[in-house]
């Protein structure tokens, strides 16, 4: 049932090798360092569909949990906590500073589920740029030294302080998300987030908790916002509060909805193509937004399932159209 | 004392303007059922055109208040036929990511045109009076004056009028209302001219006193769907109380307790409001 054809597989395993390639072919460090950032959004936008896309919950709080993130790793790696230990602590932080706000704002619905996580995504941003002594305040953090170097069996020493380094980590992070994002999605697990999205009084009746589902589903965004958070403040070196910003959130909802919606490629696509379209369209920088704001109307009223949600339809009509030859072949031989 | 009533002086104006705002929103919501997450930035949009009428044609401050109201009007109309009205049927959060892209357009658009740099009108009542011990400027107290006074405008239309029954009716039972033969789409219109022109007749007043930015409208339409919420869902009465008392908190709380956090206390009390009753102060049970 869940099996894609072999095409589809082979699309996969050749932008995989084109991925892993990548490096070789890229010199000009400013547009790496693009690509970079958006492997790190394209986490950050995976773990957005999992919340929005599959269970049907729109949190608006995404960008203060990739802040967490990224303030975690920023503060502990200051504080002179090694990387290693202060990427998955600030995750797990994110994680807890999660369960409130999710026990809180999950016992509101739709609109006003979006609003309630909007508003403690904008409490966020307010702290990160106010408490001066733990944050940096509106000036940030500087300076924050890339991972140490690890000792892998085979491989021998690896050292991140180079780009092509920092790309492969980030790189083997979005292939975990993905990982993770398709083993949860395509599991009876993942079956009953989509339960709750599509009818949460039914899926209530059948039996499932739909509260501890859109909890749990809430968390692990969370969990991988922040991860991507993290990644983010030892790629730039630096962060602040635009960081934690619902600017950052809008930006996420926007690779999202173009990309399309509760498809894993999707998030990635819009991820990829956004900011480096972005890049390529240098001469229209004063109007980026003003397309892109456009682009998500009209994509959400006449395409509401993006560009992979365009693709899967057209892929529908030329089968639908091939199946209806086929069977009027046999009609008229018959 | 005085400092005391100054702050409650300022929290009365700032409670104006939220109410006005909180106000259009309560129509659109309520009515149409549609949460305009890009009412604030309407509003900022609203401060610009005024900004534009009174500081690049010259033309005089009221002259311009009502320019800004018609043209804001207009937009309001166009949104609601280009944006929201194709996606009714649709699942409710298209309309949320569609007032999201309609409000990322509008910040961009204040942007490319008039820069990120803030802008201000020239006051055009900049006279100072003390009263009770206290400072205001005509300017404030014209806010709070036009406030009130589009407050029992706004009833006597709603509650005296056809028009104004028409769009009570269309609140209460869409299909009833098709049914009696009401234009729901004519109405729909209107009710979103309306809201987008008491926006920009909010930002009219305010822009002698506060700097216009083309990132004002977030955390303003932010504050009135808070409003909105704790008022209940389309209830004017709601939407104005909710506004002063915002306005309250905040600048009591800015006042005495921390300036920098002064937005927090609005996101904070919706937070702890919403977890206590998730359906709003005055929300109605879900069905």
């Amino acid at each position: 049932m869940f099996t894609k054809p072999i095409h589809i597989k082979l699309f996969f395993l050749a932008v995989l090798i084109a991925a892993l390639l990548l490096p070789l072919f890229i010199s000009d460090a400013y547009m790496f360092q693009v690509v970079i950032m958006s492997i790190l959004f394209a986490i950050a936008t995976c773990a957005m569909n999992l919340i929005i896309g599959f269970t049907g919950q729109a949190s608006l709080a995404h960008g203060a949990f990739f802040g967490i993130g990224a303030y975690g790793v920023a503060i502990l790696t200051k504080a002179g906590v090694s990387f290693w230990l202060a990427l998955p602590a600030a995750a797990v932080m994110a994680v807890l500073i999660g369960l409130p706000v999710g026990l809180i704002s999950l016992r509101t619905r739709g609109h006003y589920f979006a609003i309630v996580t909007l508003c403690f995504g904008v409490i966020m941003w307010i702290v990160a740029g106010n408490w001066i002594e733990l944050t940096g305040g509106e000036n940030g953090i500087f300076g924050i030294a890339p991972p140490g170097d690890i000792l892998v069996p085979l491989i021998g020493r690896i050292d991140f302080s180079s780009q092509a380094a920092q790309y492969y980590l980030a790189l083997a992070f979005l292939l975990l998300t993905l990982w993770a994002l398709y083993r949860i999605v395509y599991s009876v697990f993942g079956l009953t987030f989509m339960a709750v999205r599509n009818n949460e009084a039914l899926a209530d009746a059948v039996g499932i908790n739909t509260f501890t589902t859109k909890l749990i589903s809430f968390e692990a965004a969370n969990f991988i916002a922040a991860l991507a958070g993290g990644l983010y403040a030892i790629v730039i070196g630096a962060v602040s509060p635009s960081a934690a910003g619902y600017g950052l959130t809008f930006n996420f909802l926007i690779y999202l909805i173009l990309g399309g919606i509760a498809t894993l490629s999707g998030s990635v696509i819009g991820a990829f193509a956004i900011p480096i379209l972005m890049e390529s369209l240098q001469f229209l920088q004063d109007y980026q937004l003003l397309i892109f704001g456009a682009l998500l109307v009209v994509v959400i009223i006449y395409f509401p399932m993006g560009f992979v949600g365009g693709l899967r339809r057209l892929n529908q009509i030329i089968a639908d159209r091939r199946r209806r030859k086929k069977s009027e072949a046999v009609h008229v031989s018959g | 004392m005085e400092l005391f009533l100054q702050q409650v002086f300022n929290g009365i104006m700032f409670g104006s303007t939220y109410a006005i705002v909180a106000l259009g929103l309560t129509l659109v919501m309520g009515i149409l059922n549609i949460p305009n997450f890009a009412h604030g930035h309407l509003y900022m949009l609203g401060g610009y055109v005024t900004y534009f009428f009174f500081a690049t044609l010259g033309l005089g401050f009221w002259l311009s208040l009502l320019a800004s109201m018609i043209i804001l009007g207009m937009v309001g109309v166009v949104m609601e036929r280009v944006v929201f009205r194709p996606l009714t049927g649709q699942p409710p959060i298209n309309d949320f990511i569609a007032a999201i892209g309609s409000l990322v357009f509008l910040e961009a658009f204040a942007l490319a045109v008039w820069g990120p740099q803030g802008l201000r009108i020239t006051n055009p009542y900049p006279e100072t009076f003390q009263f009770l011990g206290i400072t205001m400027t005509v300017q404030r107290v014209l806010v709070i004056v036009a406030a009130a006074a589009l407050i029992v405008g706004l009833h006597f239309f709603m509650k005296k009028t056809v028009l104004g029954a028409t769009i009570e009716a269309v609140a209460q039972n869409r299909e009833g209302a098709m049914l009696t033969g009401i234009n729901v789409n004519r109405v729909s219109a209107i009710t979103f001219a309306i809201s987008t022109a008491t926006a920009a007749l909010a930002a009219s007043f305010l822009s002698p006193i506060f700097m216009l930015s083309p990132s004002m409208g977030a955390i303003l339409g932010m504050k009135a769907f808070i409003i909105v919420i704790l008022g209940g869902l389309g209830s004017i009465p709601g939407a104005i109380l909710g506004g002063y008392i915002l306005g309250l908190i905040e600048a009591l709380g800015g006042g005495y307790v921390s300036a920098a956090y002064k937005n927090v206390f609005a996101f904070g009390a919706l937070i702890l409001i919403l977890s206590i009753k998730p359906t709003g102060l005055f929300g109605k049970k879900e069905a």
